[in-house]
Parts: structure tokens; sequence; C-alpha cells
């Protein structure tokens, strides 16, 4: 599971609507992966993550230390994008958990694959 | 044949020996593959650009792949792990999660620029479980859905329905979560090319496209895999020139064993004794 994914997955437990975000990363086993570099994928992105879980999520695994505060404009800021994409992109969760701020539910990674499947009185 | 959501849960019905198939049948590949260009072609999303988006059923990544070739970023659920497990397996480029879509999509509002699932929608009819509702599963998938698409994208399902009264509880629970747009029916007069994609819009009213019907012409654009002219047709069911060979006949016997071939099913191969006269019975 990328981080860029995992940037944009929330608890969906019923009930659980505040505090649900961001799943806070447990991971026993992280990997990376190269991948293409595409520039306006990235900015399009930037859009939809969050960037404060983006930041905190990157410095707790150690991948990277991102700015405080994303630049207003991505023009010419390769150096930076080059970074956000080795977070995004390359940095891969394939062992794990993720648990929920709010609730304490622990969905289990396993090979890559988050298991987001609910009990039945948590729909 | 019996439809597979008649036969037992997704979970149960995909296990190994049907996931399987998924990576070996060059049928069910090629059917899977075609579909899935066309439902990228009912996104139209915006050309050459890489856009994030959603396989909901994406099984063992077939439509995934074809997602990546068209250069777009994807995650896959599905709730066979059988099926993942051969996605993983694949080393498909999407990222991919164990999900049952009754419960919900579990992501931000505005994650994704579209979605697409293939032949996956029919399944949210059944009441698999206790405590499966399936209007309430429905409700629960297309809401989720709904906030989960960025305003103005487009999801486009592929799927089987069994029956209208199906079609319309699916169409129903989707233009109740917000969704506008329609069914959009390629080859509708052919019994096995007809396939249906319900095509929604998140936020914005479009028309909905047409379906295909044969008469595009040859842009190579999702080809009917049935004939559909009239020349066409009384040739395959053997009218006009030429007669159908006599059944049990050895003319017979190669024609259904070359048919049974294209469908991809076990086939003895051809031998002098195939079809053979067996002399008088005593």
């Amino acid at each position: 599971m990328r981080l860029l994914t995992h940037n944009l997955l929330q608890c969906h437990v019923k009930g659980c609507s505040t505090n649900n975000y961001p799943l806070r990363v447990e991971a026993t086993n992280v990997v990376h992966k190269e991948a293409d570099f595409n520039p306006e994928f990235i900015t399009h992105m930037l859009q939809k993550i969050e960037w404060n879980a983006l930041r905190t999520t990157a410095s707790a695994l150690g991948v990277a230390e991102l700015p405080e505060i994303l630049p207003l404009s991505m023009e010419g800021q390769e150096e930076l994008l080059k970074q956000i994409h080795l977070v995004l992109m390359e940095t891969h969760i394939m062992d794990g958990k993720l648990v929920c701020p709010g609730c304490s539910h622990e969905y289990l990674v396993t090979h890559g694959v988050g298991n987001m499947l609910l009990i039945e009185d948590e729909v | 044949m019996s439809r597979p959501e008649q036969v037992a849960p997704a979970d149960v019905y995909y296990n190994e020996e049907e996931a399987h198939k998924y990576t070996t049948n060059t049928h069910i590949i090629d059917v899977q593959k075609r579909m899935t260009e066309r439902a990228i072609e009912l996104l139209a999303l915006p050309e050459d650009s890489t856009c994030f988006l959603l396989d909901i059923g994406c099984g063992s990544g077939l439509s995934g792949e074809e997602l990546s070739e068209n250069g777009h970023v994807w995650v896959g659920l599905d709730l066979s792990p059988s099926m993942l497990n051969v996605a993983l397996e694949r080393e498909v480029d999407g990222d991919l999660f164990l999900q049952d879509m009754g419960q919900g999509v579990g992501f931000r509002p505005g994650s994704f620029d579209g979605a697409i699932s293939i032949s996956a929608l029919q399944w949210l009819c059944n009441a698999d479980q206790r405590g499966h509702v399936p209007h309430k599963r429905l409700a629960r998938f297309f809401g989720t859905l709904y906030a989960a698409l960025a305003r103005g994208a487009r999801a486009v399902f592929q799927l089987y329905p069994q029956t209208p009264q199906q079609m319309g509880m699916i169409t129903a629970a989707a233009m109740k979560a917000g969704f506008t747009g329609g069914l959009v029916v390629d080859f509708p007069n052919s019994t096995r090319a007809k396939k249906m994609f319900l095509c929604l819009f998140a936020g914005v009213a479009a028309e909905v496209p047409k379906g295909l019907d044969g008469t595009e012409g040859e842009d190579g654009q999702a080809g009917p895999s049935m004939p559909y002219s009239r020349k066409d047709r009384d040739a395959h069911f053997g009218k006009g020139k030429g007669k159908k060979a006599a059944t049990k006949s050895r003319d017979w016997i190669a024609d259904k064993k070359e048919r049974r071939k294209r469908q991809g099913k076990d086939v003895r191969p051809d031998s002098a004794y195939s079809g053979r006269s067996r002399g008088p019975k005593f």
C-alpha cells in the first residue's frame, strides 16, 4: 500500500466519524519500490492529500522530513516534488497494521493488501 | 449455466480454482479486457493525464492492468482473498484492499478522479449473510462512493443484472445517493455481446453516452463479439448457403470441438478415431 493511498484512507466503522483520520501506521515491513516520476500527477494529487498527515506519517516511518508548510506554487520545486514522489509513490507499507485514532479499530496489512472488512455490528 | 452470484457468496465462489481461471482462460481475460477498455472510454477522463482511479471488484487485477496500461494510478477493492492472491502473484501496480463494497468505501471525500467496476455490482443485490439487507448495502455503497469521488468524476459499472427489478433497485439507490446518469447498453440486439454499463456522474449532470450497436465502423473500438448483420447471422445459424452438418456426423463433431476450443474448454486432441463410424451394432 502506497502512502498516497494510506493518506486517503479513513476509518469507516459505524459511528466513528470524528477523529477517524489519519490511521496510525504500525508497520513491521516498509519497502521502497521504484516508480516513474510524474510531476503533473503529484501536483494533481497534492490537492487531495492532507499535508500534515502525510508529513507526520513520513517522519514516523523515517522516510523523509517534509517541510512544515507546502509552497503555494509547485513550479520550479523539482527537488521537493521528487521528495514527495518518494514518499507518496515509492514507499509501500507491506506488513503491519493501521490503527484508527478514534475507535482504535485495527486494519491489518499483509503483503501490502489492507484488510478493510468490518464485522457485522461495525457496519 | 447458473450465474456465479446464484451459487455462493463472492468470497466463497472465487476460490483458488475459480481465481486460477482468471489467469489462464484467454476467453475470460479477453472479455474482461474489452469491457475495461469500454469502461475507461465511458469514464471520459481528460486526455493524456494520469488519474487516480478506484477499481471496485478488481479481482485478479485484469481490469487494473488495463488501467495501468492507460497510464493511470489505481486502487482495487475485492472481497475474495484468492483473487487478491492471484493479483499479488501477477504483481499488479495498484494498491489492493480486501473489502466488501456493501460495507462502504472507506476513503476520504474527493479522493478519486473516477471509478470503474467490471461485473461486480450485481453481487450487491444478494443477501449472503444474516444481517445483509441489499437495499441498505446498496445505499451505503453508493453513499460512500459518492463522497469518495471528486466533483465531476464518473463511475462506470459493467454489470449483469438478473432482472429488470434488480436494475431498478440499483439505479434507484444510486440516484438517492446523489448520482446522475443512466444505463448504456452496447449491442442491445445480441444476446451474448450485449453489455450493460451503468454510467454515473458525481455532482454534474452530463449527457449519458450512447451505447454501441455495431454500426460505428471498423475503428477497433469494442468490436462486437457476436455477428450482428443479417448475413453474418444467417451464416452463423447455418441458413442461406451451405447446410448445417448432420448431428453426430464427423463434420458436426469437428465443428463442436472447434467451438468448444474457442470457448476455452477442455477438448480432446483430434485423432484418426475422432468421429469415425462405428460399424453396425449387433
